[in-house]
């Protein structure tokens, strides 16, 4: 007797810590919502099977507790109940399914007019580049990075040259424009991840990985690493600071250029053989 | 029980017999079982002290000392989490630890759980202990091989325990111990520490394969006569579908552990990329550090259902013996073992929808992992339908048979957000996978051990566990670890990363710190519990009350043995014939409420019996 209450009190606490937690999902701030409303059902449906379950096996504890002149029930199978059991599950995994695979598409599928930014992840620490007035960003190699290519572009590809160096751990990006992160490590895994905007991917030395979002809320962020990177991996933060249109393009125009900074180093080193040979 | 066969003729191998049997010949006699095919094994019996307890032959022996190795690993874990707790709760309290420290203890938590906890003591603890048991064979059919097995084992526990003591200490690469940092400075323990792991995890493989041929060849050659595979407890064919698993899975993880100890050690590239560290570009170049991930999880996925597979077969057997009544849909449930253990093999990419794999991948993994949601669901409708007008008592055994529905189907409904490749991706990597394994591969398997423990301890020990104290230990244990994992998940849900040594000043996360503290009393208080589960042991072993043969009026083999505890060779002067499968309890028309497997037909003439 007593099992079977303190198991229905733990199921209807359950329910009632889903209900009035003060913990839940930060603000949205992306168009990912479709992910909080995949998880929603989910909920919704696995939630109403675990509760289901349980109040069932509850009832069998209260109903048919041990008693010496009773015996059970004999029957060794029901194959009438068992598929009706199979195919009610089959339904409904699938019914959770499709909307995931959908948004998983609509994950894979980047829009047309996304914006490039490539982040570059090391231990531990972030530093973005965005494309320049080509639109397209220059090929990078680990080998090439040095004080004056921090990102390490290739230095005979005419793309690279007016890419823009964001050598901070915050990033500006627009409101509602789609931004397709591309993630690339110098070292180890790492995971540029922004609990509001949902989405989330492995940088992967050796490779460039991807995905994208379209922020839609202004407002400054807190970056997160997600994937385990050694011992600093906690302390791995950075920045994102959405902005609308007029205020993201006064931040893009005072950025440098691979070109201006490449200018500047040469100067500096003009400067200093002058000074050497004085 | 042995007058039951004095009527049975002593069967000798003769090819004749063999012959009748496999051409089909019916036999009109009901109590007809078809005669051995092969002679007798002969077994060694050891002589001296050493001999008996130390490098034993007997399998009985062999399971308790896995048992016994498999539980001291265990407690380390456990000793590990309380730190991990003290730190996340109070870390103005855990002064003395760095993040270097918290991070070994992450990584040897995990792996000593998974690998040297948990499978050793289902596979090698309760699969050397039961399965000779319960198929009616002797012992193990390779005797001296199984002994190794376990000696193998003891050497790589030691080997593992060994990296807590070399400079650097153990490896804080994470259990997953994912390349490049794995072994690179950076990540804590990356030279002794790693080096030892991967000789461990060898060492393990080595001395596993020769545990889990065993498993196998006893299952499929030794049964006894009658005991068909469709007649086997299922205790016995989750531990046989496991074992299978887990021969084809190691070998991925053997390979990966060699490939990666060649990368550290020769500065081969296998899984390691052009690396630029400090400054300097590193001597590798052309690796794939995903590459390492597949071979990770190829064997990292079967092994969750290396471990969960017996505790699902397990348990099946203590719900109908302590329900009284039959298993309900056996027949289903030996498919969905079997279903579940083939699938397994195709879904281990769902650990990786956020890797940098490619992204197409995601459909096809996602689908296998929802597709494996099926069978499982069958089981766990058919447990609670094996409730379902049952006659069931309610004692510590059950308890822990209940504890495990509820922690089971609350991870396995959570496990269905994680395999779903779209809301994995705001939630991997987060609290919420955190909270999703250890409800269900850690706390549900954890209640069919105990569950267990209770059921088979009056066989191993003769004496009959305290009841009062095994309730409290389980009230203490479920509901202490459900408000421990249940709560964990929002903070999944709250953006929360894994592997985080200290959360800082994020607003979203400084919300979570009283929760924090509560999940951490609640660990420290769960952990303390299963000191419990020793007391009583300790206590029962001194004073505890004698236990009757057959103490739950149970139908499977192993409460059939000459003696209790059973003695080397198991089943005294002649292997007992089985006439019928292992649930036959309530069955209308028999006196007792139970007909064990040996019973033949002819003597419960009127029972209404619908399968055997």
């Amino acid at each position: 007797m007593h099992a079977g209450i303190i198991f229905l009190l733990v199921i209807i606490g359950s329910v009632l810590f889903h209900i009035f937690t003060p913990w839940y999902w930060t603000d949205i701030a992306s168009n990912w919502g479709g992910m909080d409303d995949t998880i929603t059902l989910t909920f919704w449906v696995g939630g109403g099977v675990f509760v289901a379950v349980c109040l069932f096996m509850i009832y069998c504890v209260f109903r048919y507790s041990h008693k010496e002149d009773r015996r059970a029930e004999y029957k060794p199978e029901d194959k009438k109940l068992e598929k009706i059991l199979t195919w009610a599950t089959t339904l409904g995994v699938a019914a959770l399914l499709a909307p995931g695979l959908i948004i998983w598409n609509q994950y894979v599928n980047v829009p047309k007019n996304a914006i490039e930014v490539d982040v570059m992840a090391w231990q531990w620490g972030w530093q973005y580049r965005l494309p320049g007035a080509d639109g397209k960003l220059g090929t990078t190699q680990v080998r090439n990075i040095a004080d004056n290519n921090p990102f390490g572009i290739n230095p005979d590809d005419p793309f690279g040259r007016d890419d823009i160096m964001v050598e901070s751990d915050v990033i500006n990006l627009e409101n509602n424009r789609p931004v397709k992160i591309l993630l690339r490590s110098v070292d180890v895994l790492h995971n540029w991840y922004v609990p509001q905007f949902r989405a989330k991917m492995d940088a992967v030395p050796g490779t460039v990985t991807f995905y994208w979002f379209e922020p839609n809320k202004v407002g400054e962020y807190e970056v997160l690493c997600a994937e385990y990177c050694g011992v600093g991996h906690y302390a791995m933060r950075g920045g994102v600071e959405v902005q609308n249109k007029a205020d993201y393009e006064v931040w893009l125009s005072e950025q440098e250029t691979f070109e201006q900074l490449s200018a500047r180093y040469e100067k500096l080193n003009v400067d200093g053989n002058k000074l050497a040979k004085k | 029980m042995s007058d039951e066969y004095d009527n049975n003729k002593s069967y000798q191998a003769q090819s004749s017999e063999v012959m009748d049997g496999s051409t089909g010949s019916v036999n009109p006699d009901i109590d007809y079982v078809r005669p051995a095919e092969v002679g007798e094994q002969e077994l060694y019996h050891g002589h001296s002290f050493i001999e008996k307890w130390v490098f034993c032959q007997d399998a009985k022996v062999i399971g308790v000392q896995y048992f016994l190795t498999a539980v001291f690993t265990g407690i380390v874990g456990l000793i590990l989490s309380w730190l991990m707790r003290l730190q996340l709760g109070f870390p103005e309290l855990a002064g003395f630890m760095t993040a270097e420290h918290y991070y070994q203890f992450v990584t040897m938590h995990g792996m000593i759980m998974v690998v040297y906890f948990l499978t050793a003591l289902f596979l090698g603890g309760f699969g050397n202990y039961l399965i000779p048991l319960m198929v009616g064979a002797r012992d193990m059919v390779f005797p001296y091989v199984n002994m190794l097995s376990f000696w193998m084992f003891f050497v790589a526990v030691a080997v593992l325990m060994a990296s807590f003591f070399v400079p650097g200490g153990p490896t804080g690469a994470g259990w997953t111990l994912y390349p490049p940092q794995t072994i690179l400075e950076g990540t804590p323990g990356s030279g002794m520490g790693i080096l030892l792991m991967l000789i461990s995890l060898s060492l393990f493989v080595i001395g596993f394969t020769m545990g889990g041929l065993n498993y196998m060849i006893t299952i499929l050659q030794a049964r006894t006569r009658g005991m068909t595979l469709m007649r086997m407890p299922l205790t016995v064919w989750g531990i046989f579908t496991a074992t299978v698993l887990a021969m084809l899975a190691f070998p991925a993880l053997l390979v990966s552990a060699i490939m990666m100890t060649l990368d550290k050690v020769l500065q081969t590239s296998f899984f390691m990329p052009t690396i630029l560290k400090a400054g300097e570009v590193l001597e590798y170049g052309g690796g794939s550090p995903i590459l390492f991930q597949h071979l990770f999880w190829f064997f990292g996925h079967p092994e969750v259902y290396i471990v969960a597979l017996p505790a699902f077969g397990i348990v099946s057997d203590l719900i109908s013996v302590h329900a009284r009544k039959n298993i309900f849909g056996y027949r289903m449930m030996v498919w969905a073992i079997v279903g579940i253990g083939g699938l397994s093999f195709f879904v281990w990419a769902h650990h990786m929808y956020v890797s940098g794999m490619n992204p197409w991948f995601g459909f096809f993994f996602a689908t296998t992992t929802l597709i494996i949601a099926v069978p499982t669901a069958m089981k766990v409708y058919n447990w609670i339908l094996t409730l379902w007008r049952g006659n069931i008592r309610i004692n510590t055994v059950m308890l822990w048979c209940l504890g495990f529905i509820v922690t089971f189907v609350n991870g396995g409904i959570t496990g269905i957000f994680l395999g779903n490749v779209s809301v994995d991706v705001p939630l991997s990597d987060t609290y919420f996978v955190i909270a999703h394994f250890h409800m269900v591969m850690g706390i549900a398997p954890l209640m069919v051990i105990m569950g267990a423990v209770y059921h088979w301890f009056p066989l191993v020990a003769g004496k009959m566990l305290h009841e009062g104290l095994g309730k409290w230990h389980f009230w203490i244990t479920f509901l202490g670890a459900y408000s421990i994992y249940f709560p964990m998940h929002y903070l999944g849900f709250i953006g929360v990363p894994r592997r985080y040594f200290e959360m800082y000043d994020s607003p979203y996360m400084t919300s979570a710190v009283g929760m924090n503290e509560f999940i951490s009393i609640a660990a420290f208080i769960v952990g303390a519990a299963q000191f419990i589960l020793v007391f009583n042991i300790i206590k029962t072993l001194k004073t505890g009350k004698k236990a009757e043969q057959n103490p739950w009026k149970a139908n499977s083999l192993e409460w059939y043995t000459s003696t209790v505890p059973p003695e080397h060779g198991n089943f005294g002067e002649r292997l007992p014939v089985v006439h019928r499968w292992p649930y036959d309890f309530s069955v209308p028309g028999a006196k007792d409420d139970f007909i064990p497997q040996t019973t033949a037909p002819s003597e419960v003439i009127h029972t209404e019996v619908e399968k055997t």
